[in-house]
């Protein structure tokens, strides 16, 4: 089949598949909002009274900041990714191999199509769910500037998107549900560490720094910082260019692997 | 003009590589009819299913349903189709209920109807009492009742039940059997795959016999069992050889299983009677022949693997 059938073939119907997966979420809405609302208040206890005391302050893009102020950002970041990447892996390849969901649902008038768009929109709504939550609880900490924290929100969707196509992309090449420990020590545990989510890359050797700038969580990370903060990062047009256009191209890799995957 | 087939199929085949798993077969299904496809394991019968439903694109040949090609239209097939797969795909996340519910909306039935019809399928399933249950307390044959309830939700024109009763205990078995024949006298055409003859004895009114990818034979039960078998089956076991000899001799159509002779009885009662007057102490068991001796007969008695 033709690569621009595969895109044509995405309805409006994929919203069915997304509601579903909400509609489950909200079934267990009290242990699905645990998470996100607790997190934070360890990590402020973690890092703002116990390894924040150590470090002191940090230098980020010539400005003095207390080290819980430079890394909350980071968590926020981490989460986006965590959520989203964690949703369409583990949790999609449950519901496509073990539970039979999509086969299922491609017995009605959806496509596969629709399904993993569906499961896409689905990923990059829970990083957003999550991102929300965390922003809120920070910001009852006072450790977020407003109103910039807010544009977290439509970074939350752009990164969460492209979390959630990273994601099914891995599902799609998988053989079994044991194998996404490869991609997640390669590429998931890697850029949670080396993404200037907990200390700025440019302490890193160039070399280091230069790898790091590769990693979507960098460019996310770079955005969301200066959103809570309050200022703007000095390559903003940079960051946004890359995560639109790493989005865009991953959703297509990911639509076009995860149906070569599903049809058979 | 007279309303397209329910199902039609010309050179229909599926490929996997140098492998074909359904190999140029044509077959037709005509409105209220119920047609069984029966086969071993590996005949083609659920590959064949999938093509028709818009799971598995084609690999060559033709199928239409109600007049729409499946690879062009498979939305407007899908939505008057009701499929019952082969294994169970309830969802596990939500209860008996909001299964229904939440597989309505993927039809775009509005929600009072969604509501309406839900509890309307509950009822006839036997299920109305188990609604807010999860799926995971469900026994096999709830499981399945609630499977056909969901393939039901659309109010399909054509039904298709993929090994509807296989690993069902006999009452849990004959309920659906009920329910099958119930929508079947309602004017609903169905397409169904069974490795049980009695299945397709009971709620078929044609069945097409596949074995390695082929269609093998095609008809109504009784009239495939009187043109292959006959009318009765005599078992023979610890045959001497002059019985051997003699049942040679006569004529008749017969089959040797691992360790029983099967003779074949076109005209009933004949061979039974004659074996019986000339060899009285032979063991024999005298049985009408049945759609699973057609299968048996056709497909080989002996295990394939």
């Amino acid at each position: 089949m033709q690569w621009q059938q595969v895109f044509a073939n995405v309805s409006p119907s994929a919203w069915r598949v997304w509601q579903r997966d909400l509609d489950v979420f909200l079934t267990t809405w009290k242990t699905n909002f645990l998470p996100p609302l607790l997190e934070p208040v360890l990590y402020v206890l973690a890092f703002g009274v116990g390894m924040g005391s150590l470090i002191g302050l940090v230098v980020y893009q010539g400005e003095e900041l207390p080290y819980l102020r430079f890394m909350i950002p980071g968590v926020i970041c981490v989460a986006i990714m965590f959520w989203a990447y964690f949703e369409t892996t583990y949790s999609s390849f449950v519901r496509m191999y073990y539970q039979r969901t999509f086969d299922a649902i491609i017995a009605t008038p959806l496509l596969v199509e629709d399904v993993i768009a569906g499961e896409w929109l689905w990923g990059g709504t829970k990083a957003v769910l999550t991102a929300t939550i965390m922003l809120g609880m920070m910001g009852l900490f006072g450790l977020v500037s407003w109103p910039s924290a807010l544009l977290v929100v439509p970074l939350a969707v752009v990164g969460g998107l492209l979390f959630s196509a990273l994601g099914l992309i891995c599902t799609a090449l998988v053989p079994k549900i044991d194998s996404f420990n490869v991609p997640a020590f390669l590429l998931i545990f890697p850029m949670f560490l080396f993404s200037g989510t907990f200390f700025p890359i440019d302490i890193l050797p160039r070399w280091a720094m230069g790898f790091a700038l590769t990693l979507p969580l960098t460019h996310v990370s770079y955005l969301v910082r200066g959103a809570c903060l309050g200022r703007t990062p000095p390559f903003w047009l940079a960051n946004v260019a890359y995560l639109l256009g790493a989005t865009l191209l991953t959703a297509a890799l990911a639509l076009i692997l995860m149906r070569r995957r599903l049809i058979k | 003009m007279r309303s397209p087939l329910p199902i039609e199929a010309t050179g229909l085949t599926k490929r996997y590589g140098a492998l074909a798993a359904v190999d140029a077969i044509d077959f037709r299904v005509a409105r209220g009819e119920c047609v069984g496809f029966l086969g071993p394991n590996g005949a083609g019968k659920t590959t064949t299913v999938r093509m028709v439903t818009c799971f598995t694109p084609i690999s060559g040949g033709m199928v239409r349903v109600f007049g729409y090609d499946v690879t062009r239209h498979p939305r407007e097939i899908k939505a008057r189709l009701g499929v019952c797969p082969q294994e169970d795909n309830l969802d596990p996340d939500f209860s008996v209920r909001r299964n229904l519910l939440v597989y309505a909306r993927y039809f775009g039935i509005p929600s009072a109807q969604a509501r309406a019809r839900t509890d309307r399928l509950l009822e006839m399933m036997q299920l109305t009492e188990k609604a807010d249950s999860p799926i995971e307390a469900l026994s096999g044959g709830m499981k399945r009742r609630l499977v056909i309830a969901r393939a039901l939700l659309n109010e399909p024109e054509l039904l298709v039940l993929d090994e509807p009763t296989t690993g069902l205990d006999p009452q849990a078995r004959h309920m659906i059997w009920q329910r099958i024949r119930q929508l079947r006298a309602a004017g609903t055409t169905i397409l169904l795959t069974t490795h049980y003859m009695e299945e397709a004895s009971q709620l078929c009114n044609r069945v097409i016999l596949m074995d390695e990818a082929r269609i093998l034979l095609e008809g109504t039960p009784d009239a495939l069992i009187a043109e292959e078998i006959g009318r009765e089956v005599v078992e023979l076991w610890d045959i001497p050889e002059e019985v051997r000899r003699f049942v040679q001799a006569s004529g008749w159509i017969t089959e040797q299983g691992e360790e029983r002779l099967f003779v074949y009885d076109r005209t009933g009662g004949e061979v039974g009677v004659r074996i019986g007057r000339r060899f009285p102490h032979q063991s024999r068991l005298i049985r009408n022949a049945t759609l699973e001796d057609v299968f048996l007969h056709r497909a080989g008695r002996s295990l394939r693997e």
